[in-house]
């Protein structure tokens, strides 16, 4: 009894400590918002009154639609060979019964250990190599290495949360591999491959460090953040453009956990 | 116990994944195949290779030479920026990893309900923006910025300060505020997975919270920290955005230096040299980390 009402005095100070820790986490980010509406040309206080007209600069702007068309090209199709081969490569690593499928797996998640630059200037000597050149194409090449460890990470938890009986009975059956994959297993993953699309699509549109080395003459859109950023006077452009980015990512993000949680209660509900 | 009897059954006979076609298994592993050997091993080769080769102007140089390597380990600048980029991260890391793990501690035991909703808050920067995140921290900082007209609308100073930005002590705060949600994560998982048995021996056995926290708790989380110290030591070791952007001269990191190997002084194969050093830096520290892993009893 009295342990338990030690644990419960110390949860009240650390819930204190992550209220702060939350604060410190938000509080940066969300001042882009706060001087995006702010009429004045400097991010600092006091604020000079409301203004939407740093939103209005966004319209009309051809440089920039084209690097958010740019972005949102790139990120769909890089979001799609992500997932295609999170989807594959997990699969094969937990039924393919291979010592190449298990090493295809563990190369995958490699990236996490190499910094964005080095993952960026390899990219960049194989694309000049095989001839493509900086380009859109290697920009796609190079998100989809980048957000592949996401992929493989959500659908290898999601597949090996599915009850092993589950698939060994649709091949006692007689369904054949193929079938069992794209009737049983694929169905029953659907949240997570939706979620791994999205995440995958957030990290190619929002990265910066690696497609810094692959872009050619058409940048993507926080290429052209990057571009602004030298100009003093497109810094609230840039705070509106900052700000509609920001929430398009919590709308995305916020989505994909959903549907990943929603993974999870069938897990938990079939215990493999 | 209805698991174990079914395992036992399946077992008994020769399991289904023995008869995968070599057409399905061939398609499966394509595109994942492509991917790993063609952009990631034989990417990193190409690196390696250029490495060892002269700087004559053409892609992938040309002769045999450990001149790019000499020059890193004679030439004092790279030994000064790569200690101070090892100093950076391993500042960086160890300011997430010990700010991070009351949180995830938190999350593991006292959540409750607000458990789910408060992973998603931790998790959700993750997924934004990482050049806005640094764009945050430079606006905050900056000179005419608004941490210097803050303190001088509350009057706590007259003048503004140069002091914020274009410091070693600005990279680490925004490093360490951009991969804030890296550490969270495996720290929580390591927590949660201890089995409330263990703790519930301790304290039957009559250790007090802290000796219990000290002895069991801490040890079976350290496979989680050195995740979480990982996964941030590694992209901030070899950042070049923070350091251009809030750091100034006096924080130039490796990753700058490599960076401009491969834009304004073109020399690429002297970039893949230090490119190569990086690597093996960060193989070292795996190593450690594993080792170190090994004597806290892996669970991974």
């Amino acid at each position: 009894m009295s342990a338990r009402r030690d644990t419960n005095a110390g949860g009240g100070w650390l819930g204190l400590y992550v209220l702060g820790y939350l604060v410190f986490l938000y509080l940066p980010v969300l001042l882009i918002p706060l001087f995006s509406f702010n009429n004045s040309i400097q991010a600092a206080f006091p604020l000079q009154g409301f203004t939407l007209d740093w939103y209005r600069t966004l319209y009309g702007n051809p440089a920039l639609s084209g690097a958010l068309a740019n972005s949102l090209v790139i990120g769909v199709i890089a979001a799609s060979g992500a997932t295609l081969c999170g989807i594959t490569v997990s699969y094969m690593d937990l039924y393919g019964r291979s010592p190449l499928a298990a090493a295809i797996s563990a190369i995958a998640r490699l990236p996490i250990l190499i910094p964005g630059v080095i993952v960026g200037i390899s990219l960049l000597i194989l694309v000049n190599l095989i001839g493509l050149g900086p380009s859109r194409i290697s920009i796609v090449l190079g998100h989809i290495l980048v957000a592949l460890p996401t992929t493989v990470v959500v659908m290898r938890s999601r597949f090996a949360a599915i009850p092993k009986t589950i698939r060994e009975a649709a091949l006692d059956l007689g369904a054949s591999d193929w079938t069992t994959f794209r009737r049983v297993m694929l169905p029953l993953s659907a949240p997570a491959v939706l979620s791994a699309f999205m995440l995958s699509f957030l990290i190619s549109f929002d990265e910066f460090i690696v497609v810094f080395f692959l872009a050619g003459t058409e940048p993507t859109l926080p290429l052209y953040i990057w571009s602004q950023l030298r100009f003093p006077r497109s810094l609230p452009t840039v705070m509106a453009l900052g700000t509609v980015i920001l929430t398009v990512s919590f709308i995305i993000a916020g989505t994909a956990e959903i549907l990943r949680h929603r993974g999870v209660g069938v897990a938990g509900r079939n215990p493999a | 116990m209805g698991s174990s009897m079914s395992s036992t059954i399946v077992a008994a006979r020769p399991l289904p994944e023995n008869r995968i076609s070599p057409v399905f298994r061939f398609a499966m592993l394509l595109p994942g195949g492509l991917v790993t050997f063609f952009l990631i091993l034989f990417a990193l080769g190409l690196v390696v290779f250029l490495a060892f080769r002269g700087n004559d102007g053409s892609l992938l140089g040309a002769g045999l030479t450990a001149e790019n390597f000499l020059t890193v380990a004679t030439d004092p600048l790279y030994w000064t920026v790569t200690l101070r980029s090892l100093v950076i991260a391993g500042l960086v890391t160890l300011a997430t990893v010990v700010t991070a793990y009351p949180v995830a501690y938190y999350l593991a035991f006292h959540a409750g309900r607000r458990r789910n909703l408060l992973l998603f808050l931790v998790t959700l920067p993750f997924w934004t923006s990482y050049l806005l995140r640094v764009f945050a921290w430079k606006i905050v900082l900056a000179y005419n910025g608004v941490l210097n007209s803050a303190f001088i609308e509350t009057g706590l100073w007259s003048q503004p300060t140069l002091a914020f930005l274009n410091t070693p002590a600005a990279v680490v705060v925004t490093l360490a505020h951009a991969y804030a949600p890296f550490a969270i994560l495996p720290i929580y998982v390591a927590l949660d997975t201890i089995p409330k048995s263990l703790l519930e021996a301790a304290s039957d056995l009559g250790a007090r919270p802290f000796t219990s926290f000290r002895r069991v708790v801490l040890p079976n989380s350290m496979p989680g920290v050195l995740a979480a110290a990982l996964v941030v030591f590694v992209p901030t070791v070899g950042d070049y955005v923070t350091p251009a952007m809030v750091g100034g001269p006096a924080s130039t990191m490796i990753g700058t230096l490599i960076q401009s190997q491969f834009g304004k002084a073109n020399d690429w194969p002297f970039g893949a040299a230090l490119s190569v050093c990086v690597m093996l830096v960060i193989l070292c520290v795996v190593l450690v980390a594993r080792g170190a892993d090994r004597r806290f009893g892996s669970r991974t």
